[in-house]
């Protein structure tokens, strides 16, 4: 009953339910969630969907051709592509999150610095941030890594310094433009203390282009994590990295075309899907779109 | 104190640049207790960064680089401008309040009515209890004439009128009963029915609640309707002061004229709406001479060579203009 008597609500209100509802009823969303949601479950079920040990050599079955035994054909070392785009998927999300935790972490907290506490300060979060930026993100993830060293861990960390500008200078303009509005005016004159403004208002009101960043940023990681791998320095053998896999068969190409096609076809889906979901979620949470 | 608010000498200043900037030039203003105190000009002579300067925010790179604000508080006389941050704090929502202009962007869009007003409540007092808040957040919003008060608290801000949220941004400042209210052009954003409701609605709390009143707005009519004093501010510095009634009946400042002359009314004969050349001279490009003699019909040349001092050109009347020392001394 107190429910009914409430006047009707313009546009979302807070709460995750309702965010992924909305997700749902738009068509792109709606695509894009269930592609992300099948690159997901591939990750989780890869021990139960994978038919074959990712790194066990078979050498009667070399190149074979897609078919019953061998879903997506074999490679020149007789290993089950099938099995390797499945382990892939979880290398790549593994890649991606911790990548996109690592950026939004700093990028938030440091966004947060710049934008709030201007001044000298800010001028210099933004210089750092802005000579990273300036950098091609690959050639300086290369160039980290190089110097940590190759290793799963290091691409991550490499991966997630790259992307932090575009978090810094996300949260920062955000920040700002919540700083300046009459509610952050409005808490201040009546006494609130500024942490307590910060996390209280400014905060929850930066997280919906923050969440978006952080999806597109996802697509972009796993973008990354492929190319790095593709080019030698990113995940190493033996585990399954579709980059890796792709840099492996450019050699057989002609006589094993599947060995190309597949780990292609689940990075450009799997990037699409994230890249979907990012613009349907920017559309949910942008409340002026929707006018 | 005899006063409630005491501002003496006060100059702001920004950056431009690494140049000093001034943007209001010793203002004085008394306020006194329970009264309704009025500040008019136009946009950039430096209202709202008065109002700015008694609560302690002004925003960078703005500062008070002369002057004394002295507030006499439930504790006593406090010189504003010495206070430490946590002693300011204090003085915010409890002493002194303010509302804003806009109110459709005054409350956080994201947690309901119910939950900032709490927050304005709870910071003071730190120990109340929920029920407790709860009974003075709906008797704040009765008494600001909320229909509906328990529904309207657990609304968010967009699903109100910018008039309910006028009233609900009047409840929260005053739900502390500080001593003195800021209007920063409170009426501004709304439709003239609202307006008059709410000017109407903050008389009968200033009269109930014994809060002093600070009205800054550009609108002449605001000023008629609501306040007992009046300030005509013009480039950073007080041009004319006056009791309302005085002020309107032996305008002095040819500017305070220009303003009067440019309020449009209904009645009377059809002429072309009369408008003050030019705009405000900004902060850093002031004449030393009277800074509004660009835009005055009688300016002479005096007026361009040295800065007119305010004068009190009749019992509690101030005016900044060579026209009145004139007729002084005819």
């Amino acid at each position: 009953m107190k429910r009914k008597d409430r006047p009707v609500a313009g546009r979302a209100l807070p709460g995750n339910e309702s965010i992924l509802r909305q997700l749902w009823r738009d068509p792109m969303g709606r695509a894009g969630m269930i592609g992300v949601g099948l690159v997901i479950l591939m990750a989780l079920l890869a021990p139960w969907i994978a038919r074959f040990d990712v790194a066990k050599m078979n050498s009667k079955a070399k190149l074979a051709a897609p078919g019953a035994e061998f879903w997506f054909g074999t490679d020149h070392f007789g290993r089950d592509v099938f099995s390797r785009i499945v382990y892939g998927a979880r290398v790549s999300l593994e890649v991606g999150i911790v990548a996109v935790g690592i950026a939004a972490g700093f990028g938030y907290l440091l966004g947060m610095i710049a934008g709030f506490f201007e001044g000298r300060t800010e001028t210099l979060i933004m210089m750092v941030m802005d000579v990273i930026f300036a950098f091609p993100s690959i050639l300086l993830a290369l160039f980290i890594v190089s110097a940590l060293g190759t290793s799963i861990l290091n691409t991550m960390i490499a991966i997630g310094i790259v992307n932090i500008p575009v978090f810094t200078r996300t949260v920062r303009a955000s920040v700002k433009t919540v700083k300046s509005t009459d509610y952050i005016a409005n808490a201040r004159s009546i006494g609130l203390k500024k942490m307590k403004i910060l996390f209280r208002h400014v905060t929850p009101n930066v997280l919906a282009p923050f969440t978006v960043q952080a999806t597109l940023a996802l697509s972009g990681a796993i973008l990354t994590e492929a190319s790095m791998s593709f080019l030698g320095l990113g995940i190493q053998p033996p585990n399954p990295s579709w980059g890796s896999m792709l840099s492996d068969a450019r050699k057989y190409m002609e006589r094993a075309p599947w060995l190309v096609l597949f780990p292609a076809l689940f990075i450009i889906l799997t990037i699409l899907s994230f890249n979907i979901l990012g613009d349907s979620l920017r559309d949910v949470l942008d409340p002026k779109l929707k006018l | 104190m005899d006063h409630l608010l005491e501002i003496r000498n006060l100059k702001i200043t920004t950056l431009r640049g690494k140049d000093k900037v001034y943007l209001l030039d010793s203002v004085d203003l008394s306020i006194r207790k329970k009264c309704s105190f009025g500040v008019v000009g136009e946009s950039g002579c430096g209202k709202s960064i008065t109002a700015s300067a008694i609560l302690g925010l002004l925003p960078y790179p703005l500062r008070v680089a002369e002057g004394s604000i002295r507030f006499d508080s439930r504790d006593g006389e406090k010189e504003l401008l010495k206070l430490s941050r946590k002693e300011m704090r204090q003085v915010r929502g409890e002493e002194i309040s303010m509302i804003f202009q806009e109110p459709m962007t005054s409350l956080d869009p994201i947690f309901t009515v119910e939950m900032q007003m709490f927050e304005a409540l709870s910071f003071h007092h730190p120990g109340m209890g929920k029920g407790e808040m709860r009974e003075i957040a709906l008797e704040m919003l009765h008494r600001v004439n909320i229909p509906r008060p328990e529904q309207t608290l657990a609304s968010y801000a967009h699903q109100l009128s910018g008039g309910q949220l006028q009233r609900i941004m009047i409840a929260i400042a005053l739900i502390n009963n500080p001593r003195l209210l800021l209007a920063d052009e409170p009426t501004t954003a709304l439709d003239v029915t609202i307006q008059a409701q709410i000017l109407h609605l903050m008389n009968d709390l200033k009269e109930q609640r014994d809060t002093s009143i600070i009205m800054i707005t550009h609108d002449l009519g605001v000023i008629a309707e609501t306040c007992e004093e009046v300030a005509v501010f013009y480039a950073g510095q007080i041009v004319e002061q006056a009791q309302v009634v005085e002020l309107f009946t032996h305008t002095a400042h040819p500017y305070t004229k220009g303003l009067l002359r440019a309020v449009t009314s209904l009645g009377g004969a059809q002429r072309k709406l009369y408008t003050i050349p030019g705009i405000v001279p900004p902060g850093g490009q002031w004449s030393r001479g009277c800074r509004f003699a660009e835009r005055c019909e009688q300016c002479m040349e005096k007026c361009r060579e040295e800065m007119p001092a305010l004068r009190e050109i009749a019992p509690g009347h101030f005016c900044r203009c060579f026209l009145q020392d004139r007729e002084v001394e005819a």
